[in-house]
């Protein structure tokens, strides 16, 4: 009933195959022009951050299925050096990359449900959901 | 979702008059959409949807490359909807912190508060006001109950909150000193212990500390590296620096200050003040000392705490309602 398909993380072209993944699985559950939009640009944050911070790592597609609602959960793993003070990234106004990018507390705006998991030395894991209205 | 839905018909409505008409009454009343939709936190991206799903129900057979070009647009405009969002809570949590700090300043004001005093043989004229919402400079007034009053005023290097935490300190170990020795010197020096042990070497703290006993009208007074005041001769007509030397609070732990002494003719005045009076700026220009003297002269006639209002009066106009530094004036004239 539900599938999961990844797309590698190692160059900024990979960017632009984890949105197109992301778009096409987003549009067969269902999701309209808005959602597909905001569900792309979760996913170039993410996967931007994997490029910037760690170097490699993946972004993961799952289409969710419940009893009564359909969503998209993805996860965006890394290996690199993890992150040191989750509250101070999840807070707004703090960025590292000169105020373009929405970081991640825009991706929890995007998002239904958000969750992040950092050891540092081992990696960083970010899980998101969003829910089909 | 629903509200929404409504919406969608209402822009429709409105886009289909517009282009039929061209009206103006149409665009005054998309404005007003705009404006109810940001009051609903509805983002640009939306609104583009809006339009996009207008436009199809008013066309049906709209070009397929229009509707890959809305599509685009749409894209574009999510990080600014992003940004926006940011951009409501930052300002959310702007408001929290000026309330914060406005409760905090109230209970500044209660803890530094001081009375100036009612004395029938000296006019008292004093006023400070911070530059932010929280007061850097601090002044006090002490009696004893035996014809003495103590003054002091501080100004601590740097404005806002941080200067307003230590001038608390300060009145704490001034509380604590008191009915002990009131000699300037003495106070100053220990005074200079509190803040050498707990204040951070790069907080810099001035004052100034004067008894007027009004016995035999003496005034005697130290001063740790503070912005020098003025004495008024009233028979010579004339005004004297008070420049007295003596280091800054907290740069040393062993300090001893000097103690100076005058006699205070009837008619003279002491002076004291912050360095935002002699700080005053008009544009670029630091007005000089000549200028203070002259604004307190121009309203001798009046008694002290007239005089006072009426010189931050004329330099908070001269500098356009906007102080720069926290500024304090405290005036004390020999009546009898």
């Amino acid at each position: 009933m539900d599938f999961q398909s990844c797309v590698n993380i190692k160059k900024e072209w990979d960017i632009v195959g984890a949105r197109q993944l992301g778009r096409d699985i987003s549009r067969k559950i269902g999701f309209g022009t808005v959602d597909q939009a905001r569900i792309a640009t979760t996913i170039s944050e993410l996967a931007r951050n994997i490029y910037l911070y760690a170097g490699t790592g993946k972004v993961c597609f799952e289409a969710l299925e419940d009893m009564n609602k359909k969503g998209i959960r993805i996860v965006a793993t890394d290996d690199g050096p993890g992150i040191q003070d989750i509250s101070q990234v999840m807070e707004d106004g703090f960025t590292t990359s000169g105020g373009l990018g929405a970081g991640l507390p825009g991706v929890k705006r995007l998002m239904d449900s958000f969750d992040i998991v950092s050891t540092e030395e081992e990696g960083t894991e970010i899980s998101v959901v969003k829910w089909l209205r | 979702m629903s509200t929404l839905k409504l919406d969608l018909e209402n822009y429709k409505e409105l886009l289909q008059e517009y282009i039929k008409t061209k009206d103006e009454q149409a665009l005054y009343q998309a404005e007003q959409f705009s404006k109810h939709s940001m009051q609903q936190n509805i983002s640009p991206e939306e609104i583009i949807n809006v339009h996009i799903q207008s436009l199809q129900e008013i066309y049906p057979d709209m070009p397929e490359y229009i509707q890959s070009s809305m599509n685009f647009l749409l894209e574009t405009m999510i990080s600014y909807g992003l940004a926006y969002q940011e951009f409501q809570t930052l300002r959310e949590k702007q408001l929290e912190l000026k309330s914060e700090i406005s409760v905090a300043a109230n209970m500044q004001k209660t803890l530094l508060s001081t009375v100036k005093p009612d004395l029938s043989d000296i006019d008292v004229g004093a006023l400070s006001v911070p530059a932010k919402q929280m007061n850097g400079d601090y002044h006090h007034f002490v009696e004893d109950g035996k014809g003495n009053l103590g003054i002091a005023v501080a100004d601590v290097i740097g404005k806002g909150v941080p200067a307003a935490l230590c001038m608390s300190m300060i009145k704490y170990s001034m509380d604590s000193f008191s009915g002990i020795r009131t000699d300037p010197s003495v106070i100053l020096g220990n005074l200079n212990r509190v803040v050498e042990r707990n204040v951070d070497a790069s907080m810099f703290i001035t004052m100034f500390y004067g008894l007027y006993n009004s016995n035999d009208h003496t005034f005697t007074y130290s001063s740790a590296g503070h912005e020098p005041g003025f004495y008024y001769y009233k028979d010579r007509d004339e005004f004297e620096e008070i420049d007295v030397p003596g280091l800054v609070l907290g740069v040393s732990p062993e300090v001893s200050y000097k103690q100076y002494e005058k006699r205070v003719e009837k008619g003279d005045m002491i002076i004291l003040l912050t360095d935002g009076v002699t700080e005053c700026r008009q544009g670029d220009r630091f007005i000089d000392q000549e200028e203070i003297l002259h604004v307190i002269k121009q309203y001798s006639h009046l008694p002290a705490q007239g005089i006072v209002d009426q010189v931050y009066k004329h330099f908070e106009r001269l500098q356009d309602f906007q102080l720069r530094d926290d500024f304090t004036l405290i005036i004390l004239r020999r009546n009898v």
